[in-house]
C-alpha cells in the first residue's frame, strides 16, 4: 500500500510539474509580450511596459523565471519590483495589485463544497436509482427512469439552473436561493445555501451513473457466483448488495476518477449560473480581466486538487476492489 | 479482412466481424440467399431501428436548419441583427418584452429578445449555424487526429507507444473547462494585434483549437486498444507476410476495421463539443455579441430569467432535443454496426 502511494504521488508530482510549466510557458512566453496583456488592450506607453517587464521579471531568462515562479509557491520570494510576497507566492494580481494567495484561499471553499456536494448528490442519486433499475430489470420503473436518464444526461446546468432558482426558490419557496457557504459563521445557512446549486449541478452527473451502475450491476448479477449464491439460499436482497453492488463498485469509483475534471469544470458553470463566488468565477473574472498570474494560479491550484483527488479515489478504488494491483 | 461467409463482400468495403448469418433476417420469402456486404448489412439494421431513424431524421433536421439558415430567416421576414423590440417598442423600460410570454406574436413567432430586442426566432435558427459549425470542425479534426494517433501508438507499439501514452495521459490530466477558460484570451492575443479590432474569424477559431487541443485523447485511445487487438490477429498477420507495407497494412487491413468505432464516437463526440462551446459562450469567454449563438441566448436568458423565462425555453429545449437525437443516433449507429455490443 505505501509503495502504491509513494508511486501515486511522485507520478502526481511530476503530472504537475509538467502542467505547472506548460502553463506558465503558454502564459508567459507564447503571447509575444505578456506585458501587453497585462496592460490591457490600449498600451502604448513604452514606459508602462518596461515597467511591467521589470514587475514581471521578464527581463531575466525563462527557466530562471519559472524557477523562481515555483520556489516562490513553497518558500516564497521577493517580487522583482522588491515587494515581498510570503510563502505560498503566487504572485501578484495585474489588476489590484493584491497579493493571490489570499484571494484563492477566500474562494475555494465555495468550489470545494459544491464539488463535494454536487458529487455526493450525483453518487447518490445516480448510484440509487441505476440499482433501483437493475433491481426492476425491464419494469415499468427501469423503462422511466432510463428515458429520465437519457433526458437528465441531456441538459445543461446553464438552462435548468435558471428554472430550477424561479420554481423552487421563487415560486415554491422550498430551497434558498444558491449563496456562498460561510462554514465556519453559519453552517446551517452555508447548507441550505447549497441544496440548490448542488442538486441542479448534480443533473448532468447522475444520468450517466445511473446507466453505468444499471448495466454493470445487470451484468454482475448475470455472473457465475452470484448464481451460486442464490442456489445456496441467500437472500435475493443479500446477494444484490454485497456481491453484485460490491462487484459494480470498482467500476463506478474508475468512472469517478475519470469524471474528476468535469465535476470542476460542472462547478464552474454553476458557480457562474447561481451567482457564486467560486474559483470558477474568479477564473473568468481573471481571463475578462486579462489577470494573467491570477489565470495561472486558479489554474495551479486547480489542477493540484484535481490530482490530489485522484489519489484518493485510486486509493479508495485499491481498497474496494483487492484484484487491483498495487505495485 | 475477409472470410467465408463474405467472400463476396469488397475487402476494402465497411467490414465488421464474421458473423455466421449468411443473408438477411426479415427476407424469409426471398429463396435465394442474396449476398451483402457488411455495409448493407449495417444499413437494414439501422433501417429496422425505429429510433434511431426518427433521431436521424431529427439530425438530419437540425443541420438542414443551419444549412439553410439565411433562407428560413428570408421567408420569415425578420433577421438576426434587427433590434425589433427597440426599434417597434416592444419592450418596456427595463427591456423586458411588453407581450406576455417573451412578446410572442404573430410578427414574432418564438418572441423578441430582452434587453436587444432580437427576434428569437431567427437567433435560434443562426445560433445553431455557430454552434454546430463550430462543434463539426473540433469533431472532424479531432477525430482525425485522435485515429491517427491512436493507429501510431497502436501499430509502432513499444517505446513510441509508451511516450505517446503518457503524452496523451499528461494531456487527459489538465483540468479542461479551465484550459478553455484560460487560454481562449491567450490565444486571441496570439491572433489579434493590440488596439486592433477582431476579425470575426478570430473567436471561432479559437474556439476551435483550445476545444481540439484537449478534446482528442480519448478517441485515441480507443483506437489504440483497437489497433492493439486486430494488430495480432491472422489476417494483418497474413498480410504482414505477404509483405505488404506499413501504409498498405494500416489503411487496408485496420482503419476498415475501426470505422465502426470511429462513427460511433463522432456521433457521441459531437454534442458534446456543442454544449461545451454554448457553455464557454454563457460564461463569456467564447462568441461574443452580435453574432447569434445559443450559449449567448443563454447568458441573455439567465440575465433574465426572473422577468421574461420564456426566452430561456427556446435555446434550452432546443439543445435537449438536440443532444438527446445525437446521443440516440449514436446508440442506434453502434448497434446497427456492431450488433454484438450490448448495452
Amino acid at each position: 500500500m505505501l509503495r502504491f502511494l509513494t508511486r501515486r504521488v511522485l507520478g502526481a508530482i511530476v503530472i504537475l510539474l509538467a502542467i505547472t510549466a506548460v502553463t506558465y510557458f503558454l502564459f508567459f512566453v507564447l503571447p509575444s509580450d505578456p506585458a501587453r496583456l497585462a496592460c490591457g488592450k490600449n498600451c502604448s506607453n513604452p514606459d508602462v511596459v518596461k515597467a511591467i517587464h521589470h514587475r514581471m521579471g521578464l527581463d531575466l531568462p525563462v527557466y530562471q523565471q519559472y524557477w523562481d515562479y515555483i520556489r516562490g509557491i513553497f518558500v516564497g520570494r521577493h517580487m522583482p519590483d522588491g515587494q515581498n510576497c510570503p510563502a505560498p507566492c503566487f504572485g501578484f494580481s495585474f489588476v489590484n495589485d493584491q497579493p493571490i494567495w489570499p484571494t484563492l484561499t477566500d474562494r475555494y471553499p465555495t468550489t470545494l463544497s459544491l464539488a463535494v456536494g454536487g458529487s455526493a448528490a450525483f453518487l447518490v442519486i445516480g448510484v440509487g436509482l441505476g440499482m433501483l433499475s437493475a433491481w426492476q430489470q425491464g419494469k415499468t420503473f427501469d423503462r422511466v427512469a432510463s428515458s429520465i436518464s437519457l433526458v437528465g444526461n441531456s441538459v445543461q446546468i446553464y438552462f435548468i439552473g435558471p428554472l430550477a432558482i424561479a420554481l423552487f426558490a421563487d415560486n415554491l419557496g422550498w430551497l434558498d436561493h444558491g449563496h456562498d457557504p460561510t462554514w465556519g459563521s453559519d453552517p446551517t445557512g452555508s447548507f441550505s445555501g447549497l441544496v440548490l446549486p448542488c442538486l441542479v449541478m448534480s443533473v448532468i452527473f447522475w444520468s450517466n451513473y445511473s446507466r453505468q451502475t444499471r448495466s454493470l450491476m445487470v451484468e454482475q448479477l448475470a455472473e457465475d457466483h452470484i448464481r451460486t449464491a442464490r442456489a445456496k439460499g441467500m437472500s435475493s436482497r443479500y446477494v444484490f448488495f454485497r456481491y453484485a453492488l460490491r462487484g459494480a463498485a470498482a467500476s463506478i469509483i474508475t468512472i469517478f476518477g475519470i469524471d474528476l475534471g468535469s465535476v470542476f469544470g460542472g462547478a464552474i458553470i454553476t458557480e457562474a449560473t447561481f451567482g457564486l463566488h467560486g474559483l470558477g468565477t474568479l477564473a473568468v473574472n481573471a481571463v475578462l480581466g486579462l489577470d494573467l498570474p491570477m489565470e495561472m494560479a486558479v489554474m495551479i491550484f486547480s489542477a493540484s486538487a484535481i490530482v490530489i483527488f485522484n489519489i484518493l479515489v485510486d486509493t479508495a478504488y485499491a481498497i474496494i476492489d483487492p484484484r487491483i494491483r498495487l505495485s | 479482412m475477409t472470410s467465408p461467409s463474405q467472400a463476396a463482400a469488397d475487402a476494402g468495403d465497411l467490414t465488421l466481424e464474421p458473423e455466421g448469418e449468411p443473408g438477411t433476417p426479415g427476407n424469409k420469402g426471398t429463396p435465394e440467399l442474396a449476398g451483402r456486404t457488411p455495409r448493407q448489412l449495417a444499413w437494414l439494421r439501422f433501417k429496422r431501428d425505429r429510433v434511431g431513424v426518427i433521431c436521424a431524421f431529427v439530425v438530419g433536421f437540425f443541420i438542414l436548419v443551419a444549412a439553410a439558415a439565411p433562407l428560413i430567416v428570408k421567408l420569415y421576414g425578420k433577421n438576426a441583427y434587427d433590434l425589433y423590440g427597440q426599434d417597434d417598442g416592444l419592450l418596456n423600460s427595463s427591456g423586458i418584452p411588453i407581450k406576455p410570454n417573451g412578446g410572442i406574436s404573430s410578427d414574432h413567432w418564438f418572441g423578441v429578445e430582452p434587453a436587444l430586442g432580437r427576434d428569437v426566432l431567427a437567433l435560434l435558427v443562426y445560433g445553431i449555424r455557430t454552434s454546430l459549425l463550430i462543434a463539426l470542425a473540433v469533431t472532424v479534426i479531432s477525430v482525425a487526429t485522435g485515429v491517427l494517433f491512436g493507429l501510431t501508438q497502436g501499430y509502432l507499439s513499444g517505446k513510441t507507444d509508451y511516450f505517446m501514452g503518457r503524452l496523451s495521459d499528461f494531456m487527459l490530466a489538465f483540468p479542461q473547462q479551465l484550459f478553455f477558460i484560460a487560454f481562449s484570451p491567450v490565444a486571441i492575443s496570439l491572433l489579434v494585434n493590440p488596439g486592433e479590432q477582431e476579425s470575426w474569424w478570430v473567436r471561432p477559431f479559437v474556439l476551435i483549437s483550445v476545444q481540439f487541443i484537449l478534446g482528442w485523447m480519448s478517441i485515441g485511445r480507443l483506437v489504440r486498444a483497437q489497433v492493439l487487438s486486430l494488430r495480432e490477429r491472422e489476417f494483418v498477420e497474413a498480410a504482414r507476410i505477404s509483405g505488404a507495407s506499413s501504409w498498405r497494412i494500416i489503411s487496408k487491413e485496420l482503419l476498415p476495421n475501426l470505422w465502426s468505432t470511429i462513427l460511433v464516437q463522432a456521433t457521441l463526440l459531437l454534442p458534446v463539443f456543442v454544449t461545451a462551446e454554448a457553455g464557454l459562450s454563457f460564461l463569456g469567454v467564447g462568441i461574443l455579441d452580435p453574432t447569434p449563438d445559443w450559449g449567448l441566448m443563454f447568458q441573455t436568458g439567465a440575465n433574465n430569467y426572473q422577468s421574461d423565462i420564456t426566452f430561456m425555453f427556446f435555446p434550452g429545449i432546443a439543445m435537449v432535443i438536440f443532444v438527446v437525437a445525437f446521443n440516440l443516433l449514436g446508440d442506434s449507429v453502434r448497434d446497427a454496426l456492431d450488433p454484438k455490443t450490448l448495452r
